[in-house]
């Protein structure tokens, strides 16, 4: 294939990302679920990159988990998003930018769903009228946090103290990434790279140096399924979703695993406890499990931040090897110490899966 | 320790660790079996399928993934009328590939 012919083909996977002048909502499972995050997104974004980032403390949930989890009807979920848009169009932005794939989703699913059914827009203009006297216009662009990451991707690189490579063996750190189903496989135009070929995690471990693993199960769900998890009885179906995956991706030895969903690295972190109590079984290596970080900590880590402030303490899987291999220098005393010095509990070790 | 739940058996086929043994026989008698593209032809036009769930075409997979146990509950409803060779666009001699599977398990049998 011609060269030219190869871009006008790649061209139709790309997504606009705007530059600047984001309105950012945050995640309510991603705050409790990887706690400094979504701060260090800010952090990077405002104070490292100097760019225009709002966000308001009068943002709620956006109602998707209880969507999808069939505890509220669409509708409630579109007031809810509508008030959303409302709070972005009082402060005067028109980028949203989502922290959660769910809530990008969510957002993604109702636009278009108005796009179809402009009725359905007019009568959620009503609702929210009715409930809280308040107008909006629909966003320019939507886009997830990590398409912002991903657009800034070479300005960190620029910025970094931190290569993804292997400081002992100067080779590049083999990298698995992970895409929530919710990020390209709903709207597949709405993802960079599309449902095909999504290139928004990958492109951001090229930019930092590391190496992007391919396996056969890579875009397999990783497990969490709303239903399939949070009734109690189904979540069989979860952790045998998850299994499936570090399965294959076992011969391949990642370092690490990269996610830009809240509940992708949650399961792929906690679900390797439970897999290897129950199967005895670890996938990283001399028993520790495999580190599944999330985008604005690898960023964070690039950027040189302290592993404790990013939060890395709170993952189930130690991240002290991958700290190791990167030659990242961290305090253990300081592990369960929180940003104000106080102790924040020690959890309790596993019996099979090694922690720190 | 016991969660309240539990891991379910994988349906992942892991094509390097497959075991291909009677695939290989019956490409040795039927070498053609290499030249299936899968497009259902066959199943499409076989009239105990319907009723049975016979399929050449997930026979031939079936081989090709080492799922011995699906094959053999296949292949035992087919009537060898022959429809589906007749309309196999890759001419594989489908009848002969189901007389080569059977007469391979009847040797296993017989050992
Ligand atoms: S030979 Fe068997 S598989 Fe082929 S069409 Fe006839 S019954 Fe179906
Ligand atoms: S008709 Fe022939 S090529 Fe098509 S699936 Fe059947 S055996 Fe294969």
């Amino acid at each position: 294939m011609i060269y030219q012919g190869k871009q006008k083909i790649w061209s139709d996977y790309q997504k606009e990302i705007p530059d600047d002048h984001w309105f950012y909502v945050r995640s309510c499972i991603r705050q409790n679920f990887f706690p400094a995050s979504e701060a260090h997104f800010v952090k990077i974004v405002k104070d490292v990159l100097g760019k225009d980032l709002y966000e308001t403390e009068h943002h709620t949930t956006c109602g998707g988990i209880a969507y999808h989890s069939d505890t509220i009807p669409q509708e409630t979920a579109m007031t809810i998003v509508a008030r959303q848009f409302a709070l972005m169009t009082e402060a005067g932005y028109k980028n949203l930018v989502a922290s959660c794939i769910t809530s990008f989703g969510n957002y993604t699913e109702i636009l278009e769903t108005w796009r179809e059914f402009p009725e359905l827009e007019v009568r959620i203009r009503e609702n929210l009228w009715k409930a809280c006297r308040r107008e909006f216009e629909k966003p320019e662009y939507v886009c997830h946090a990590s398409d912002v990451i991903y657009k800034l991707r070479n300005e960190i690189a620029e910025k970094a103290t931190v290569r993804l490579v292997n400081h002992e063996t100067g080779e590049p750190l083999r990298v698995v990434e992970h895409i929530g189903c919710h990020y390209s496989k709903m709207f597949p135009h709405k993802g960079v790279g599309g449902a095909e070929y999504p290139c928004v995690l990958s492109g951001m471990v090229e930019s930092w140096g590391g190496k992007v693993i391919d396996y056969p199960e890579r875009r397999h769900c990783c497990g969490f399924g709303f239903r399939q998890y949070l009734v109690k009885a189904n979540r069989g179906y979860s952790v045998s979703n998850t299994h499936k995956k570090f399965e294959s991706m076992e011969p391949y030895h990642p370092d690490m695993i990269i996610t830009n969903c809240p509940g992708c690295p949650y399961f792929l972190d906690r679900w390797q406890y439970v897999i290897a109590e129950q199967t005895g079984k670890t996938y990283g290596q001399n028993g520790y499990g495999i580190p599944a970080l999330t985008y604005e900590e690898l960023a964070g880590l690039v950027l040189g931040y302290d592993p404790w402030d990013l939060g890395l303490q709170v993952h189930q899987v130690a991240s002290e090897p991958l700290l190791d291999k990167l030659g990242i220098a961290y305090d253990p005393a300081k592990k369960y110490l929180g940003l104000n010095e106080k102790e924040i509990m020690k959890p309790g070790l596993p019996q099979v899966l090694k922690c720190c | 320790m016991d969660f309240g739940f539990s891991l379910s058996p994988s349906s992942a086929v892991n094509l390097d660790t497959v075991d291909l043994s009677l695939f290989r026989k019956v490409e040795a008698r039927c070498p053609d079996i290499r030249t299936c593209i899968g497009c259902g032809s066959c199943s499409a036009t076989c009239m105990a399928s319907a009723w049975s769930g016979m399929s050449v075409r997930q026979v031939i997979l079936a081989l090709q993934r080492g799922q011995l146990r699906q094959v053999e509950q296949k292949l035992s409803a087919c009537m060898l009328c022959g429809k589906c060779t007749m309309v196999c666009p890759r001419g594989i001699n489908t009848r002969n590939l189901i007389l080569a599977v059977s007469r391979e398990f009847k040797k296993e049998e017989a050992q």
